[in-house]
């Protein structure tokens, strides 16, 4: 905990984004976690990815549900809509609000415990009917609230800090994701920002369900040896498959890679996606090949990390239902109701 | 932003990790005092290293007495310089640097602040030291008695030393008693610091101005120190000077003689040349003894004009017009009196060299009437009474050759400091000359070389209460700094005694304190324990840390969070990490909050404090 708010002074020299603001002005109330939690790197990762894509504060929903991940939302975008819902619901609170405005860019932040505990049904359903939204886990592979319990995304054999194993098979919400239809798919380590902030952006831009599984260390219960998801584990166990970099229309490029090893996609939204491969034969396009990597690599004990999975041609739920263009909830009762006239032909039309 | 993809901070963040080493900047030796006393600006810039955030702290306390005493050791006169010091400290204050934001960025009101201690403090006369129970044989001469030889006098006293003080006036106090007018400096407060000295009991030869350093050196002395200031005021020398005389006063002189009561009147039109500190007190005094339509005039412009800011402010709001870009160069009489000055115009002009200079603009001369001219272009020192022969070497301006870190002159028995010393400055500059001239004679007399100096007191120690809790205050306030009062204009131009400032009451004091960003609260990094978690990166108000590849200086501030603004602040690096990269603070802008150290969750983060007392001679350091 930390008793005083934030000093309201700031760096007088820190860049401005197009809207006039700094990355100051994407911050939400001061972290009430503990000090270190991955978390609140995450938070700061999502407040520069926010600030970068000159998003627009109040075109922003946050959605979470229950836990440590899920108080999160209030440390970040202080003037965004916010919703915290019922443990594991937040994905149908998401849909809901998606599907009355879809003009909205929605963040769910959410949890091992909330997403693939309690909210597990919720989560699966949510992705595959394609909501076009950003869902981050943030794994921790622990229950910090209730002092560190096993929750279901920790690694087989993993130590606990009182010291005992963990016997039952973990779920890999990564694969879950892409086995259910995610369109964007991507693993991250809160403990790199430079993989995180541009994974992050890309999945902003993404026009489908996009989904960031971030494997963030709870410093209290889950970061000691004989954990799977300590800084240090994950540190030495990381297998980037690629780097990112999100580059907008007419972009200097800065940074240098290695020739032959970069792919740029251009993404609908008139942004270029810059790919870096570091394994030089992963195919982020490739549904089936990206399962079937994740899976050898997971066997021999590495953690894939990096854009996993992305369709280009990715659509959305209202896609899927043909709804109308403008958003639902601005819709007048004029738009809606046919008036007497009208029904009386529709009723003709079909007698 | 336009044009940017990942910001380059978040991306070279951690591009380090694969990059290629190499050789980088040294880690910080935290050990050298240097470094952190750096950090504290304000004791930094402070020629006497008062530590400023230590007293500050005190009186937002309400700690009136103790922060008094942490002045009177360091500065020897608080209520003195609470009034009347020329603040080498706030600009220096980070707080002016970190406000930038709001435009109106302005330092903590450090001078003022003093004042408060002064002015509530509690009896501190059982606090001071007793003249000392044993005399320690050693014998030593003052000449002049302000306030660089009380400082040596204050200093020297309690070890025993036998100090005769001499001085032309029959009271001690130098220029803080004649030149500085009473409406800045009432005469109360001044003696009551100057009585703390006296208290100590030094011989008193007051009214005895010495005519001959020879016959002082024949008097066995073990060591004699020169403080008797710049006396003498510089003449204007321009076509009828001589005749205009009755009506044309040196500035300093004038003011003494105000400060005596020889003086009471002045002409109704005045006009001060000069742009300095003594032009400002002479205008002001001149407001005070009849001056109606009183006028500074200065050759430069009002930018570079050698008068603090605050004090021109005071005197324009005193009524009093400041004309820039005018040379003298006529006294106007008529039948034996002075009647006006004519000037001529000069414009400020840049050569290829970059050197300024003023050139007539070759506009008309300009006319004032007046009745009498102040004149306050300069001080100077002047030696008459040192013989050439006396083994003290003199330099081509004929002053005498003083090591600036000894004091000492090339007569090794003789010292200097003050305005003696190196020309006009300030009182504050005279006592951090005279601590460091009395650590020399205490070392000549004791037969040790004076070349080698004792080191401050250094201590460096936790500030941590509890998992998040401070022993200071570190809520940031953003408070703009706060005016001090003024009692009313048409009192204070009625009495030249009646002070103008009415300092602090107890609640704008403490909001003032508050500003204060604890400076001397130090970050300390402990690299060992560092996890690599960026939660501090994360929460730092002012993006001042950065992990990144170690690189030369030059490279690696372009390489942080957030720009360096400032080459002259440091860099605080660390050892390498776990992950090959260091922890890069920029110390420029840091409000010493503490949450880095809150959020660090193994205290590789520590806030420490740095207390540094700059060296004094044996007493001042263990009371």
């Amino acid at each position: 905990m930390t008793y005083i708010a934030k000093p309201k002074l700031r760096h007088p020299g820190i860049p401005v984004n197009k809207l006039g603001f700094t990355h100051r002005d994407y911050e939400g109330s001061i972290s009430t976690l503990c000090a270190g939690c991955g978390h609140d790197s995450i938070s700061f990762a999502i407040i520069q990815a926010c600030f970068e894509l000159n998003i627009a504060p109040h075109r922003v929903a946050k959605l979470s549900g229950i836990g440590c991940s899920s108080k999160t939302p209030d440390y970040l975008l202080g003037q965004s809509h916010g919703f915290n819902s019922v443990h594991g619901r937040m994905p149908s609170v998401l849909t809901g609000a998606n599907l009355a405005n879809k003009e909205l860019l929605y963040l769910g932040v959410s949890g091992d415990g909330d997403s693939a505990s309690i909210g597990l049904g919720q989560f699966v359903h949510c992705v595959r009917r394609g909501v076009n939204m950003v869902y981050i886990t943030e794994n921790n592979g622990v229950y910090g609230l209730t002092k560190g319990q096993f929750s279901a995304t920790a690694d087989k054999g993993s130590k606990s800090k009182a010291g005992g194993f963990n016997a039952d098979s973990p779920l890999d919400l990564v694969s879950m994701a892409l086995m259910v239809g995610a369109t964007f798919v991507g693993r991250s380590f809160s403990g790199d920002k430079a993989q995180m902030v541009p994974l992050i952006m890309a999945a902003m831009s993404h026009p489908g369900p996009a989904f960031i599984d971030i494997v963030s260390p709870c410093v209290a219960f889950n970061n000691h040896a004989g954990s799977t998801k300590a800084y240090d584990f994950v540190r030495e166990h990381n297998e980037a498959v690629n780097r990112l970099d999100l580059m907008e229309p007419r972009a200097s490029i800065k940074v240098e890679y290695a020739p032959g090893t970069t792919e740029e996609v251009a993404l609908h939204d008139g942004s270029t996606l810059r790919l870096s491969k570091l394994a030089a034969d992963y195919d982020p396009f490739d549904r089936i090949g990206a399962m079937n990597y994740l899976q050898s690599r997971a066997a021999a004990g590495e953690l894939v990390t990096g854009l996993i999975y992305m369709d280009n041609n990715a659509k959305d739920m209202h896609a899927n239902l043909n709804t109308v263009d403008a958003a639902l909830n601005r819709l007048s009762e004029k738009d809606l109701c046919p008036g007497s006239k009208g029904l009386a032909a529709y009723n003709a039309s079909h007698s | 932003m336009s044009g940017a993809s990942v910001s380059e901070a978040s991306r070279q963040a951690s591009g380090a990790v694969n990059g290629p080493s190499v050789a980088g900047m040294k880690p910080t030796d935290i050990a050298n005092p240097d470094y952190f006393h750096k950090v504290v600006d304000c004791q930094w810039a402070c020629p006497a290293h008062t530590p400023v955030p230590e007293y500050i702290r005190m009186i937002a306390a309400g700690r009136y007495a103790d922060a008094y005493m942490v002045n009177w050791h360091s500065n020897v006169f608080p209520g003195v310089l609470g009034r009347t010091c020329d603040r080498p400290c706030e600009p220096a204050c980070r707080r002016g640097r970190v406000e930038e934001v709001t435009k109106k960025a302005e330092p903590v009101a450090i001078c003022r602040l003093k004042r408060v201690a002064a002015d509530n403090k509690t009896d501190v006369k059982h606090r001071m030291p007793a003249p000392a129970a044993q005399k320690n044989g050693k014998r030593v001469a003052l000449i002049g008695a302000g306030p660089a030889s009380l400082t040596v006098a204050r200093d020297l006293l309690p070890l025993g030393y036998e100090v005769v003080l001499y001085d032309g006036d029959a009271n001690a106090g130098g220029m803080m008693r004649t030149q500085i007018p009473k409406f800045r400096l009432p005469e109360t407060v001044l003696d009551e610091e100057v009585n703390y000295i006296l208290d100590l009991k030094p011989e008193l030869r007051l009214g005895q101005k010495i005519t001959s350093l020879k016959s002082l050196l024949a008097e066995k002395y073990d060591a004699v120190f020169v403080g008797c200031g710049a006396p003498r005021g510089r003449e204007l020398d321009i076509p009828g000077r001589k005749e205009a005389d009755a009506n044309v006063h040196i500035g300093i002189d004038w003011l003494a003689s105000v400060s005596f009561g020889h003086t009471t009147k002045i002409g109704k039109r005045v006009i001060v040349l000069g742009g300095g500190n003594t032009a400002m007190d002479c205008c002001r005094t001149s407001r005070r003894l009849g001056g109606e339509q009183v006028n500074v005039v200065v050759r430069s412009g009002f930018g570079e004009m050698k008068a603090s800011p605050w004090e021109k402010e005071d005197a324009m709001h005193e009524g009093i017009p400041i004309h820039n870009f005018l040379v003298p160069v006529e006294f106007l009489n008529s039948g034996g009196k002075l009647t006006g000055v004519r000037f001529q115009k000069v414009k400020a002009e840049t050569d290829a060299k970059g050197r300024r200079s003023l050139v007539p603009s070759g506009e008309p001369d300009v006319v004032m009437e007046c009745d009498d001219v102040l004149v306050a272009v300069g001080q100077e020192n002047a030696f008459p009474w040192i013989e050439r022969d006396v083994g003290l070497e003199f330099d081509k301006w004929d002053m005498p050759v003083v090591n600036p870190a000894t004091f000492q002159s090339t007569n090794p028995r003789v010292f200097f400091g003050g305005d003696a010393a190196f020309g006009p400055k300030n009182i504050i500059w005279a006592v951090a000359h005279g601590h460091d001239a009395a650590i020399s004679m205490d070392l000549l007399c004791q037969g040790k070389d004076v070349g080698q100096r004792p080191p401050p007191m250094v201590n460096l120690s936790s500030q941590k209460m509890g998992i998040h809790e401070w022993s200071y205050d570190n809520d940031i306030s953003n408070d703009h700094r706060f005016k001090v009062p003024h009692a009313p204009i048409e009192k204070t131009l009625k009495d030249v005694k009646l002070e103008v400032e009415l300092g602090f009451d107890l609640k704008q004091a403490f909001a003032e304190a508050e500003r204060c960003l604890n400076c001397d609260v130090q970050t300390v990094f402990d690299t060992p324990k560092c996890i690599e978690c960026d939660a501090c990166v994360d929460i730092c108000p002012m993006d001042c840390i950065t992990f990144t590849a170690n690189g030369a200086e030059e490279d690696l501030r372009h390489r942080l969070t957030a720009p360096a603004l400032h080459p002259d602040q440091d860099l605080y690096i660390s050892t390498a990490l776990k992950t090959g990269r260091v922890m890069a603070k920029d110390e420029d802008l840091c409000l010493h909050c503490g949450l880095c150290a809150e959020r660090c969750p193994t205290g590789a983060w520590d806030m420490q404090k740095f207390l540094l007392n700059a060296p004094k001679t044996g007493y001042a350091c263990h009371k």
